[in-house]
Parts: structure tokens; C-alpha cells; sequence
């Protein structure tokens, strides 16, 4: 996509992360890379998430996204169990670019406590700090 | 931050604008630089080059300055010829590596990169004292631009009043009105050439190109044409520390010229060559007192890229790593211990953690036709 947009039903983390939590499956968090973090980066070529099964850790980086020209860490959001992997970003990670929010999705997990969630921004207070 | 003549059409273009040595220059256009990289393989691809220096050297003793200085046989070129060299210490470190085009008799005309513009500059001038010639700094005089891919010859060669140099030549033309030094060079692994133009006459000529179909690209999709044709890099894969043999670049090296450097570079020609046959007890050592070692290419076997500063196990740096986008696969370049170095041998690349297996592969990776 190529205008900013940031969609009011995911929770955001300051570091250019976002997760979805389904209503109908509540401790299951989908996580993402922003819009803003994609642009930054240019055309992802390559994407590895850890198996699951992997313990990730709020605020700390559990994978790497990659453009032609450089590596990146992608933080976090919340803490938990991987649940599920997107396996269509290993052939197709210009995903991450193109619908970042939608296909370019990037692993499942089930939070260790759900509550760290409220230490995530809204899509209003995580704009704002881009500064735009 | 210093900004090129063609900034302001950078910026209409929608240009990504990063520092670069100092100067503010395009790293990619909305296209992306997969697409600028293809445009440049495929149709043509223009870039500015502009933050690129120039050293002017004039003089009846032009030439035999140049000889002291540049590691290549200057004597050589032909009037209207190009030349590509190092620019070595005592030690045979790389200070810079250029290309020098003979404009006249006693006028030469050596372009020098962005970052060490000003030190080469400094170490030409130390030099100069005992040669009748002079040296002049022409980086405000030029824009440059290179403008490279299949189709680059025939879209320059529309606006030009005659016909343009050939490969490996320049010669100055008019284009569009503008005159124009265009040296028939490049840095993509693609046939094009690139043009040495007033500061002023540049953007026209710029938007000129552009409006006939050559495609704005920007220093990524540079990075991954010359990576692809195994170019060196200064500050990734040349450095002080670094000889020319080491590198690769012991063609472009004329010892018999006694420029500076030539013996240390002689002692470690002769040696590496040696070496391959027997890992001895007396290790050749670099300009930084440390084993010799060789440049290779590499392709990653499986997923993954490697990138500049990952270390190889049993010894080895990668020094230029990328995914190209040529072929789908990450590569690279690798300075490697000498018993390292043979095609076809599996290096194991240290990639942040994971161990990514590797194959040395001959140079250069992309060949333009196939």
C-alpha cells in the first residue's frame, strides 16, 4: 500500500509493531509490521520466524525482516507461545509490503498474559509518535 | 549535508534521500530498487553520481606523476582513453580505486570516491612537488551521470551530435547543447556511459534522459547492479588494510611502473602465489600485519543473506552482502583465508547466529550474457 495507514482494531507497539487479538479467540494475538516500519525498510526480499513452539518476549526482538539493503529486528508486542507461523512470506515476503496488516501477517501467538496489552498504543497515540 | 546540482529533481521524483560521505543522495525512487535494478539489466537506468570527485592532473610531467601515484601503467592510455587503478600507500594499502581518463597529451582527468575524495587529493598533492605538473581539484566543476543498461548507448547517442566514444573511451559531445565529457564506463556490470557535465547543465540533461525512457535509480539499486558484477567497493571491500593481490585487483597492478607501493604488493603477489600450493609456516601478511587472505564471491545455498562484517567460520569477513536481485539468492563478497578461496569450496557464514552455508563462485556472479 503505498499511503500511510494505521487501522484503529489493532493495538500498536512503539516499535513500529502491531497485533490483532480476535474477539472470538481472545488469547491469540496476530502480530505485524507497521506501515510505517515496512516503508523504512523498502521491499522486504526475506523473512524467518522462529519455529512454533518459541517463547517470544515483550519488547524484545523475536525475528529479523530484511530488505535489499538492510537487516531489522522486529520486536515483540506481547509475550507468549508462537502458535502459528505465516509460511506464505517465505516465498512471498513483499507481502509485508504490499498489505502489511492483511497478508503480510507474520506469526500467531498465545500471550503468557494478556494484560500487556494495555502498555500497547492506539492507532492515535502510536501516529502521534511518528510525528506526522 | 552537501547536496548534488540534481537534488531538487530528486526530490520531485520522490526520491528516498539518505547521507552518503556527506552528501544527501538518493537511495531509491517510488519504484523500488528491484525495479530500478531490473530496469538498469533489462532496458536503462540513470543515476547521479555527482557526489563522486575529480582530480585534474596537468603538466608535461602529468604522466609520470600519475605513474607515481596509480598502480596501473599510465603510460598506456591512449589519448581519449580510460584506465581503471588503485591508489596505494607504502604498504600497499588501497587509499582509493579510480578510473583516469587521458583528455589530452598532458591533461588527465581521475575520478575519485565520494569518501576519499579530499584524502586523495591531499596524497596526490604530497607527491606532486618533484613533477612538473599541476593538480586541480574539479569536484565543483562536474556533475556526473551515469546512465547504463542495453538500451543506454542508443537513448544518449539520440541527444548527441555525433557518434559516441567506444567502450573503455571518452570524448567530449554535445548533448542537447549541453558539452558533455561522456566516458564510455560504468559501475553496473551493463554496457552506458557516463557523463561529465556543468553543474548547471545537469538537470536539463537529467530531465532529458528521464523524459526518453531512462529510469531514476538510486544508490541500492548501484549497490546491487555492481555487487552483482563483483565491483569493488571502497570502505566494504577495500580498505588500508587490504593489498590490491588480496582483492583481486592484481591486474590492474604494474609493479615494473615502481609506483608507491609496488614492492609491497610485488613481495605479496609473489607470495600469495605460492601460498596456494603450500599452507606455510610464514604466513604472507596484509598492509595491517595481519594473514593474507583472499576476496571471493559467494552465493548463500539456501535462505538467508549475508551481510557486510559477518564473520566465516575457521577465519574470513564478509565485506558485501545482499540479496541480488538478479538471481533470486543472497551473495556477496568475502575476504577468506588463501586455502579458502578455491571455486566451489562451502564457506559457513555466521549470519547474526544462524550458520548459512555459502559456495565461492567465479566472478563476476551476473554475467550480462548469461
Amino acid at each position: 500500500m503505498a499511503e500511510a495507514e494505521y487501522p484503529n482494531d489493532l493495538l500498536y507497539h512503539p516499535e513500529h509493531d502491531w497485533a490483532r487479538i480476535d474477539s472470538e479467540n481472545p488469547d491469540v494475538a496476530v502480530l505485524g509490521i507497521t506501515w510505517f516500519a515496512q516503508d523504512a525498510l523498502g521491499e522486504v526480499v526475506f523473512f524467518e520466524a522462529p519455529a512454533p513452539g518459541t517463547i517470544i518476549h515483550k519488547d524484545e526482538p523475536y525475528a529479523e525482516v530484511e530488505s535489499v539493503k538492510a537487516v531489522s529486528d522486529v520486536v515483540a508486542p506481547l509475550s507468549g507461545e508462537i502458535v502459528e507461523v505465516n509460511e506464505k512470506l517465505a516465498d512471498g515476503p513483499d507481502a509485508i509490503n504490499e498489505d502489511p496488516y492483511g497478508e503480510g501477517w507474520l506469526v500467531k501467538v498465545r500471550m503468557s498474559d494478556p494484560s500487556e496489552r494495555e502498555a500497547l498504543l492506539d492507532a492515535d497515540a502510536y501516529s502521534a509518535t511518528l510525528g506526522a | 549535508m552537501r547536496r548534488t546540482p540534481l537534488y531538487d529533481c530528486h526530490v520531485a521524483a520522490g526520491a528516498k534521500l539518505v547521507d552518503f560521505a556527506g552528501w544527501e543522495m538518493p537511495v531509491q525512487y517510488p519504484d523500488g530498487v528491484r525495479a530500478e535494478h531490473m530496469a538498469v539489466r533489462e532496458r536503462c537506468g540513470i543515476f547521479d553520481v555527482s557526489h563522486m570527485g575529480e582530480i585534474e592532473t596537468f603538466g608535461l610531467q602529468a604522466e609520470a606523476l600519475l605513474q607515481r601515484l596509480l598502480s596501473n601503467d599510465v603510460s598506456k592510455i591512449p589519448v581519449g582513453g580510460a584506465q581503471y587503478s588503485v591508489l596505494c600507500n607504502e604498504q600497499g594499502g588501497v587509499i582509493d580505486d579510480l578510473f583516469t581518463y587521458r583528455l589530452e597529451p598532458d591533461r588527465y582527468l581521475t575520478v575519485t570516491n565520494a569518501s576519499n575524495h579530499a584524502r586523495d587529493l591531499e596524497w596526490f598533492r604530497s607527491h606532486a612537488g618533484d613533477f612538473e605538473a599541476e593538480l586541480h581539484d574539479r569536484i565543483d566543476d562536474y556533475a556526473m551521470l551515469a546512465v547504463q543498461g542495453p538500451l543506454a548507448r542508443e537513448i544518449v547517442q539520440a541527444i548527441s551530435d555525433t557518434p559516441l566514444p567506444a567502450r573503455m573511451t571518452a570524448a567530449t559531445r554535445r548533448l542537447c547543447g549541453a558539452q558533455v565529457l561522456v566516458c564510455a564506463t560504468g559501475y553496473s556490470g551493463e554496457d552506458g556511459v557516463e557523463l561529465l557535465v556543468d553543474p548547471a547543465d545537469a538537470p536539463a540533461l537529467w530531465d532529458d534522459l528521464v523524459h526518453r525512457g531512462a529510469l531514476p535509480c538510486g544508490l541500492a539499486a548501484r549497490d546491487t547492479l555492481r555487487l552483482e558484477a563483483c565491483f569493488h567497493l571502497y570502505g566494504n571491500d577495500l580498505s588500508l588494510e587490504r593489498n590490491p593481490i588480496e582483492a583481486g585487483l592484481g591486474w590492474c597492478c604494474r609493479e615494473d611502473t615502481d609506483f608507491i607501493g609496488a614492492e609491497a604488493i610485488g613481495a605479496a603477489r609473489a607470495a600469495l602465489s605460492s601460498a596456494a600450493a603450500s599452507v606455510s609456516a610464514d604466513p604472507v601478511l596484509s598492509p595491517a600485519g595481519l594473514p593474507a587472505q583472499r576476496l571471493v564471491a559467494f552465493e548463500i545455498d539456501g535462505p538467508g543473506i549475508a551481510r557486510q562484517g559477518n564473520p566465516i567460520v575457521g577465519g574470513g569477513t564478509v565485506t558485501s552482502g545482499t540479496l541480488s536481485p538478479s538471481l533470486g539468492v543472497g551473495i556477496g563478497m568475502a575476504y577468506v583465508p588463501p586455502e579458502h578461496a578455491a571455486l566451489g569450496t562451502v564457506l559457513e557464514i555466521d549470519v547474526r547466529g544462524k550458520i548459512r552455508p555459502a559456495t565461492v563462485m567465479r566472478k563476476p556472479l551476473y554475467r550480462k550474457d548469461g
